[in-house]
């Protein structure tokens, strides 16, 4: 047999069909759903009168626009937008009988957080979702991406998808991280290499030492970001980090089935002399705390360097970095660290787990935010919320300032109540920094949950080793 | 779902690289359950002034490109989120064809569920075809699916490559889930196979 990497072993194995022209029909294993990019494909299924296919696979959880204030569970504490979006969801949850997390379930949460604690996300697996960063399930060597609402459609009503084949992409990041660097800045620093744009028309597969060593909390904020580095997919290989975390969890399979199921995890790993059709290998101990001075992802610097020149750029680019730094309000040559903030975000399905949580809890232990700062955590899940409430990190949050708020997406996108004002400079640990993606003329700089929380502190970005 | 076979056009030129998906249909038109209505949102946030006066500096507000049906972009049109509501928004808007030299994977996927073609070119034809449509009004482009051609207002002849698959259902405007369900045996054996080999999912 022909060696194959993960991504091929896991296509391999959800084939249903493959035409002469090269397109095939793959299985879906798990399909999540969420209020914003579902309800034009329920209706597409009430107007054809079709059934979904497989309901028993398919997870509902609204988050993007839900409030993350108390009281949320009345619709009258909602904007009626918002409001009709959940009731629709809540609706076709019920009438079509798929699995449902309602905002008065306290595992309702950001839906790629949902997916992984309740077991739906196992390893092997085929999840899709009408969002982006569908990309964190492959966290568990899951062939995870996100889909349009026509796909959604597709899937609801036939649990395939129509897809070509990408191209293999492995992203080696060797050795071992320095202190105070994360999974977030070693997922910024490799879109900072190969760019927003690198990875399209490939599934990225993460392997080395350094990733390795991550929880499955940090192999999931890795993987998460893989969209921002154009990739389909991103994967991780399963190992003993992954069997630990999947069980026991309500949906992993227990009992003889469990062994079953590890006995082929095992196997999914991309063998030694698999074909890479591109490579990228990042030396770990290289690798800084990062943030992103600009509006797209790959706007990324160590917080040691400075706000670049234009000029430094080529093509495209030069006009792209001009706009971005006018519109971020900087100056060439500015050091990154006297960048001031007003507000800090930490939470996002890229960061809202409760490592992350953690990590910005350890910077902020006996410290307060600076003055007149806006600093909000908001927990990727109920059970996130209820676990940091239990370790006493709450406490903290809320001793240094911090609002402590309810599950969602949240400032991520500020669907939602959650936005900045145009002006407005935020240390977000969310995944983009697109113009007026946290708020109409707000700017946005991504770093890890730790750094977010030195910039509360400080009131400007921050190198987190200087309060380490 | 719409045809799309040939298209006689007026092209903009949106030179600019990154153009992510948050620009092209802004969060706050998210909230709505029907596909249609988004193209007078389509660019929001470049296309209007903070008082909802037109921001006259933006292409598609010039006189000239009021009508553009085609839009020669920057590298990686389309990045950022999934929201199909972008190109629902640009067809909305009348946006039929985007030329670039590459496209976000969801982006350029969604773009075909709608009748609409993103066509990719290396960069040299992408600057010549960004040079014509600065032209203005003048710079009408033919696009041929059949023969996989756009042609320039001065008659120069571009050849572009597509997925044959896509290419048919674009022509005959198919419907992928009709398509699929003809497929239901094979579906359906996939899974009673897989509820052996694979019980725990």
């Amino acid at each position: 047999m022909s060696p194959k990497t993960l991504y091929d072993k896991i296509w391999d194995a959800h084939l249903v069909d493959t035409t002469p022209d090269g397109t095939s029909l793959l299985y879906i294993d798990r399909h999540l759903v969420h209020e914003v990019t579902s309800p034009q494909a329920f209706e597409g299924l009430r107007m054809a009168g079709r059934k979904v296919h497989a309901p028993d696979k398919t997870i509902a959880v609204p988050d993007h626009n839900v409030p993350t204030t108390p009281g949320r569970e009345d619709p009258a504490n909602m904007t009626e937008d918002s409001a009709i979006q959940v009731a629709a969801l809540d609706k076709n949850a019920r009438d079509f009988g798929v699995h449902y997390y309602p905002v008065s379930d306290i595992r309702q949460g950001i839906v790629h957080i949902v997916g992984p604690e309740q077991g739906w996300t196992l390893p092997g697996m085929t999840v899709v979702c009408g969002d982006s960063h569908t990309a964190t399930h492959g966290a568990f060597g899951a062939l995870a991406h996100g889909i349009g609402t026509s796909e959604v459609e597709h899937v609801l009503a036939t649990q395939t998808l129509i897809q070509s084949k990408s191209k293999n992409m492995k992203v080696e990041i060797t050795g071992q991280l320095q202190p105070g660097v994360t999974a977030k800045d070693i997922t910024l620093a490799v879109i900072g290499k190969t760019g927003t744009a690198g990875g399209t028309g490939y599934v990225i597969e993460y392997c080395g030492e350094a990733i390795r060593s991550l929880s499955m909390e940090g192999r999931m904020t890795v993987c998460n970001m893989a969209i921002e580095g154009g990739a389909r997919a991103g994967l991780i290989a399963p190992d003993e980090t992954t069997f630990a975390y999947v069980q026991g969890r309500p949906h992993a399979p227990k009992g003889a089935q469990w062994e079953a199921a590890l006995t082929w995890w095992k196997t999914l790993f991309s063998d030694d002399d698999a074909h890479w059709d591109k490579v990228v290998t990042i030396t770990g101990e290289d690798i800084a705390p990062v943030v992103t001075w600009g509006t797209s992802p790959e706007d990324v610097l160590p917080i040691t360097a400075e706000v670049p020149d234009p000029a430094s750029f080529a093509g495209g680019k030069v006009e792209a970095a001009k706009r971005s730094i006018e519109y971020m309000g900087l100056t060439p040559g500015q050091k990154l660290s006297d960048i001031e903030i007003d507000t800090v975000f930490i939470g996002s399905c890229t960061n809202g787990r409760i490592e992350d949580l953690r990590a910005a809890a350890a910077i902020l232990k006996g410290k307060k935010i600076k003055d007149g700062m806006r600093a909000m955590v908001v927990p990727g899940s109920g059970l996130v919320r209820a676990q940091a409430e239990e370790e006493g990190l709450a406490e903290i949050f809320k001793e240094a300032g911090f609002e402590w708020r309810l599950a969602g997406c949240s400032m991520c996108l500020a669907m939602n109540p959650d936005q900045l004002q145009p002006g407005e400079r935020c240390a977000a640990t969310s995944n983009r920094n697109f113009e007026g993606r946290q708020g109409k003329g707000g700017r946005t700089h991504l770093m890890s949950p730790a750094m977010a929380a030195a910039a509360a502190v400080t009131g400007r970005l921050t190198d987190v080793r200087e309060l380490m | 779902m719409e045809k799309f076979e040939k298209l006689s056009g007026i092209a903009a030129p949106m030179p600019l690289v990154n153009i992510d998906t948050d620009m092209i249909i802004p969060k706050q038109f998210l909230k709505t359950i029907k596909r249609t209505g988004l193209g007078v949102h389509a660019f929001d946030e470049m296309r209007y002034k903070d008082d909802g006066s037109e921001n006259p500096d933006f292409v598609l507000n010039k006189p000239a490109y009021r009508e553009a049906q085609i839009i020669v972009a920057g590298d990686n049109f389309g990045c950022g989120s999934s929201r199909e509501h972008a190109p629902w928004a640009l067809a909305d808007f009348g946006v039929k064809v985007i030329v670039s030299t590459s496209f976000a994977d969801i982006f350029f996927n969604n773009c075909f569920k709608n009748g609409m073609l993103p066509i990719v070119l290396p960069q040299e034809q992408v600057d010549l075809l960004m040079k014509d449509a600065e032209k203005g009004s003048n710079a009408r482009m033919d696009v041929d699916l059949e023969k996989q051609e756009i042609t320039t207002s001065d008659g120069e002849v571009i050849k572009f490559d597509i997925d044959p698959f896509r290419k048919r259902c674009l022509l005959e405007g198919l419907d992928d889930i009709g398509l699929t369900l003809e497929k239901a045996p094979a579906i359906q054996s996939f899974e009673t196979q897989a509820a052996q080999s694979r019980p725990w999912v």
